[in-house]
């Protein structure tokens, strides 16, 4: 994705023997039926490979391996979708950045700990079921009472939030935005687990119904979460942009090789020019996806002035161009690629996952063309 | 050779660059802001092609032509790196768009890697000086992408060539001034095997130029007509016969305009050829704001995917170049850039065309550059086409890149003559 440093290599490398080990595709259909998809030791032992430290603070307890945690973070996620992993990457990795960077000492004294540990799993409560799904929008309320805050409002879809001990819940108040660190036993709190398309993904819906949270549990400043929120959000889909690369590598590649070895008239389908041509398209958008992914993760890391713009352009192309890469390769497999035994659903469900969370493509399309009107200046 | 010994480091190299473009290179105009079609007539494109001799001049003159081209021909026997730098500062400068492209490169890239000594030292500084403007005679009408079946014939005569037959497709022959012409010079043999290459001035009696009326109104694309055209054979560039070789090295340099040439400068970010002089989709802003449309969802996503494919390209050629310069990929993948620019460019002409609706086929006086859009679309394909179509990329890339089986062949193992081809056409 982008040229490593030694340091990088190795966490790729065994993270890469790691889910090679613990996530052989066979086991991962197995994982259907499990309620959240992986076994808690699964993650604690990734946790301690670094997988949820990557982009917290050293002072606080976590640590990059090259000073570029975002892309260190990015090279994971790679792994993961090349492996179909399964696992609360985003949500544990967002929570924890939040805690690390604007959390009390209490907060990174208890929760961060675990997260840090894999001992605790996190999830991003941000989304907020349809007509509320615009990105951006937030209509959960918080308001402040003698205790603390009154939280009343849906969260859905909230990935990982079903083995989530902590949800960071962003929430309107007065003022603006402001964030909450909510254990998952929060009075007031009700967790209903949603059906999936990606089978190693748990994902809930949060009914906060009088919730009342004491004061200790903002994060940050109240009414002042809204740039902390847009750069959280911009690290998520960076995560979710590098995991979908990964699928789309695994697809390309099993695909490619199918194609070179099997017959069809006679002569082996990676013979028929109308079969190439089709493979040069999706090669091409690879190795596009491949380039902005890395762009945008490095332009989180040094947080650049075009930071939202290359995520923006980095979520809107992968997430079209990804899926359409995956359904050409099932269409090349033909009805074996629509078979549960096959593999290739497994990356499908992922890539198909992850494109409308955190914004659609048509949102981020959106969003860009927002960053042009404000940066021409007033009309 | 030791022109590293005392070479001027990057950093020191941009700094001078820096103090020098202020006085001696005019400023670019700003990028966005309206839509501004672009269409010039013969004095105006004589005009502006002498604008951008100038500017080459003015490089040349301040030692920053030919970044990469040994001093012995008049270039500064710099690095990859020296260049990049200099397109990173040139950026909100002009600059000689028009020499890059072919006459850097391809044209000049071939002279460095195929010319003999006396060749160089003769062609390439008057290049560099904005000179000689350099133009392709490759294509022929009896077959666009194959090359290789060119008809255009040299027949030897002592010391020099004769040369007949056509070529086509050469932006500007009217007023460039020399070509590199591909020719056959050996009909018995199979086709890659009987080619050589001929560098010929293009005003000389026995060249007529033709110039092709586009769908546009365009006359910029040329045919020319050779007839007993005399060559000396000192302007032969490489051997008699392997004509193929040079050809394919060729079409690579033409497949690094897009990026990865270290002969082109242009702006960083911004591919060598402009390929949409507009500013595209989101030049159109102002006027979408104007009808009330900027809050439409439909106009956010087509401009937001514009913008998308501008971020999104400007990452894949650098990405791919990278990939080339370190040995991690083969120069094939070029073929990768080369179909971006195509097909993206094409979708970019669709959303101009999506957005300006009805103004876009029926417009008043004062609307002419909104209907330039709409002829703008009829001509979209252009960019699919010209440099080789995204079918000879596609083929590149699955044949070369991915190590795909080769199409089946008829015209490899036998003489040229016995092939099967079109009638001449008029």
């Amino acid at each position: 994705m982008f040229t490593r440093s030694e340091d990088q290599q190795l966490l790729e490398d065994t993270t890469k023997r790691f889910l090679e080990a613990e996530c052989p595709l066979d086991k991962m259909r197995d994982l259907a039926t499990h309620s959240s998809g992986y076994e808690r030791t699964f993650w604690q032992r990734g946790a301690e490979l670094g997988w949820t430290s990557l982009v917290v603070p050293e002072e606080v307890g976590g640590g990059s391996v090259s000073d570029q945690g975002v892309r260190d973070l990015a090279l994971v996620a790679y792994q993961f979708g090349l492996h179909a992993a399964p696992g609360p990457l985003t949500g544990s990795n967002v929570v924890a950045a939040a805690i690390g960077r604007w959390g009390t000492r209490e907060q990174q004294a208890g929760p961060l700990k675990e997260l840090l540990s894999g001992e605790a799993a996190g999830a991003w409560a941000l989304a907020e079921a349809p007509p509320n799904d615009a990105l951006g929008r937030i209509e959960l309320r918080a308001a402040e009472t003698p205790d603390g805050y009154l939280l009343e409002g849906v969260k859905s879809p909230v990935e990982a939030g079903m083995d989530a001990s902590y949800f960071l819940v962003t929430a309107r108040s007065g003022a603006g935005l402001s964030q909450f660190l909510v254990p998952s036993g929060a009075p007031g709190l009700r967790v209903a687990p949603l059906h999936s398309l990606d089978m190693t993904k748990s994902f809930a819906r949060l009914e906060f119904d009088h919730a009342q949270l004491p004061r200790c549990s903002v994060i940050g400043e109240v009414g002042t979460a809204a740039a902390a929120v847009e750069w959280l959000s911009d690290l998520a889909v960076t995560v979710q942009v590098a995991e979908m690369c990964g699928a789309m590598r695994w697809a390309f590649d099993t695909t490619l090789e199918w194609a070179l070895n099997r017959y069809s008239f006679g002569r082996p389908l990676a013979s028929y020019q109308e079969i190439k041509h089709r493979f040069a398209d999706m090669k091409l958008w690879l190795e596009a996806s491949l380039a902005i992914a890395a762009q945008a993760a490095d332009a989180v890391d040094r947080d650049l002035a075009e930071r939202s713009e290359l995520v923006s352009a980095a979520k809107f192309y992968v997430a079209k161009y990804g899926l359409e890469l995956m359904q050409d390769c099932v269409q090349m497999h033909g009805g074996i690629g629509v078979t549960f035994d096959h593999h290739l659903h497994l990356f499908l469900r992922r890539v198909a996952t992850n494109t409308p969370l955190f914004g659609t493509p048509g949102q981020h399309a959106a969003r860009l063309t927002d960053i042009l009107e404000a940066r021409e200046g007033p009309r | 050779m030791n022109e590293t010994d005392d070479m001027e480091s990057v950093e020191d190299f941009a700094a001078r660059a820096r103090a020098w473009l202020p006085g001696n290179m005019p400023r670019a105009a700003d990028g966005i802001g309206g839509y501004k079609a672009v269409r010039r007539s013969d004095e105006e494109e004589l005009a502006h092609i002498d604008h951008c001799r100038s500017l080459q001049r003015r490089l040349f003159d301040g030692g920053f032509a030919g970044i990469c081209v040994p001093r012995a021909y008049g270039g500064q026997g710099l690095t990859d790196a020296h260049q990049a730098a200099f397109n990173r500062e040139i950026r909100g400068y002009e600059y000689p768009a028009d020499t890059q492209v072919p006459t850097l490169t391809p044209c000049m890239s071939v002279i460095l890697e195929f010319g003999t000594e006396e060749q160089k030292m003769r062609h390439v500084p008057p290049i560099l000086r904005g000179e000689a403007f350099w133009m392709q005679f490759l294509s022929e009408p009896s077959g666009g992408s194959d090359l290789a079946g060119a008809l255009t014939t040299a027949v030897r005569d002592g010391d020099e060539w004769v040369l007949n037959g056509s070529k086509i497709w050469t932006t500007g022959a009217w007023w460039a001034d020399w070509a590199l012409c591909l020719a056959r010079t050996n009909w018995d043999v199979p086709k890659h095997r009987g080619m050589s290459v001929f560098m010929l001035e293009i005003h000389q009696p026995g060249i007529e130029v033709h110039r092709i009326e586009m769908l546009s109104g365009s006359r910029e694309f040329c045919q020319e007509f050779m007839t007993d055209v005399r060559v000396p054979d000192s302007q032969r560039i490489g051997p008699v016969g392997e004509g193929w070789a040079v050809a394919v090295r060729w079409m690579y340099h033409e497949r690094t305009i897009a990026g990865g040439s270290r002969y082109v400068t242009s702006p960083a970010g911004q591919p060598a050829v402009a390929l949409d002089p507009t500013g595209g989709p989101p030049a159109l802003l102002p006027l979408l704001r104007s009808r009330g449309l900027a809050e439409d969802t439909r106009v956010k996503e087509e401009i937001g995917e514009s913008r998308a494919i501008t971020l999104v390209g400007n990452a894949l050629t650098g990405h791919i170049a990278e990939q080339i310069r370190t040995g991690a990929a083969s120069e094939q993948w070029a073929a990768i850039t080369r179909l971006w620019y195509g097909t993206t460019a094409a979708r970019n002409s669709t959303i101009a065309f999506d957005l300006i609706g009805s103004s876009a086929v029926a417009w008043s006086e004062e609307e002419q550059d909104l209907g330039e859009i709409g002829i703008r679309f009829l001509m979209r394909q252009t960019s699919c086409i010209a440099g080789g179509t995204t079918e000879m990329a596609r083929n590149a890339i699955s044949e070369r890149v991915l190590g795909m089986p080769g199409e089946r062949r008829v015209d490899v193992d036998v003489p040229f003559r016995d092939v099967p081809r079109n009638a001449p056409s008029s």
